[in-house]
């Protein structure tokens, strides 16, 4: 069961990749990589418990945090060109 | 005594959720244009995590006896749900705001420029 889940998520992750390296616009990779990032934290976690130490769990805790901020921090370079501006200005509108 | 119901559950849970995942990675790498592809690769993020977490959460229980490598799945499902739906959100913002147009079916655009389309991202509702 756990070899098969690990099959699944390695035989996708490849897929993934191949839209990384292929996405014609910078979203469509960062959208991959996104995914890319999700489908580790269930390997990681379907992982510990194929080789019957379920606490690798903590460290998929971790890579799930760890992956939303940095896609939401390389969104933020893209909209705003910069990491450290506050949100919309009154003159956008 | 309930050995093979667990186990049987767990296996359930984690062939649909690989069933899930595969699916979203499929339309990942097939679908024509970006916001299409948002949709496809949501798929991964809840239908599969919620499934395959189920059956791990299952066998963390019953059959390795560890409750906290259990809990410690569902907070993994929990997070999740709650940041793969707001990076997905930023990014369809932020494609919009750089001016990608969504398109219809036949590829044709549904805006009129990409500054129509800034402008809808940057729009907020009427109080």
């Amino acid at each position: 069961m756990f070899v098969a889940a690990t099959l699944a998520l390695l035989i996708t992750m490849t897929l993934t990749l191949v839209r990384a390296l292929l996405g014609p616009t910078i979203f469509d990779r960062i959208l991959a990589v996104n995914s890319f990032g999700t489908k580790t934290v269930l390997l990681i976690a379907v992982y510990g418990f194929l080789m019957g130490r379920p606490d690798f769990v903590d460290i998929a805790l971790v890579y799930s945090l760890i992956n939303y901020i940095g896609t939401i921090a390389v969104l933020k370079f893209f909209e705003y060109d910069d990491l450290g501006s506050g949100a919309y200005q009154e003159d956008d509108f | 005594m309930f050995d093979w119901l667990i186990w049987l559950l767990s296996w359930i849970f984690i062939g649909i959720g690989c069933v899930f995942i595969v699916a979203g990675a499929i339309g990942l790498l097939r679908m024509p244009d970006l916001y299409t592809r948002l949709h496809a690769a949501s798929v991964t993020d809840t239908g599969g995590a919620i499934f395959i977490v189920l059956g791990l959460m299952l066998q963390a229980f019953f059959v390795f006896d560890n409750p906290m490598a259990g809990i410690k799945v569902v907070l993994v499902l929990f997070f999740t749900l709650f940041t793969a739906p707001t990076a997905s959100h930023a990014l369809a913002k932020t494609a919009l705001l750089s001016g990608h147009v969504p398109t219809d079916e036949n590829g044709d655009p549904i805006l009129d420029s990409p500054e129509t389309a800034q402008k809808l991202a940057r729009s907020r509702p009427e109080k």
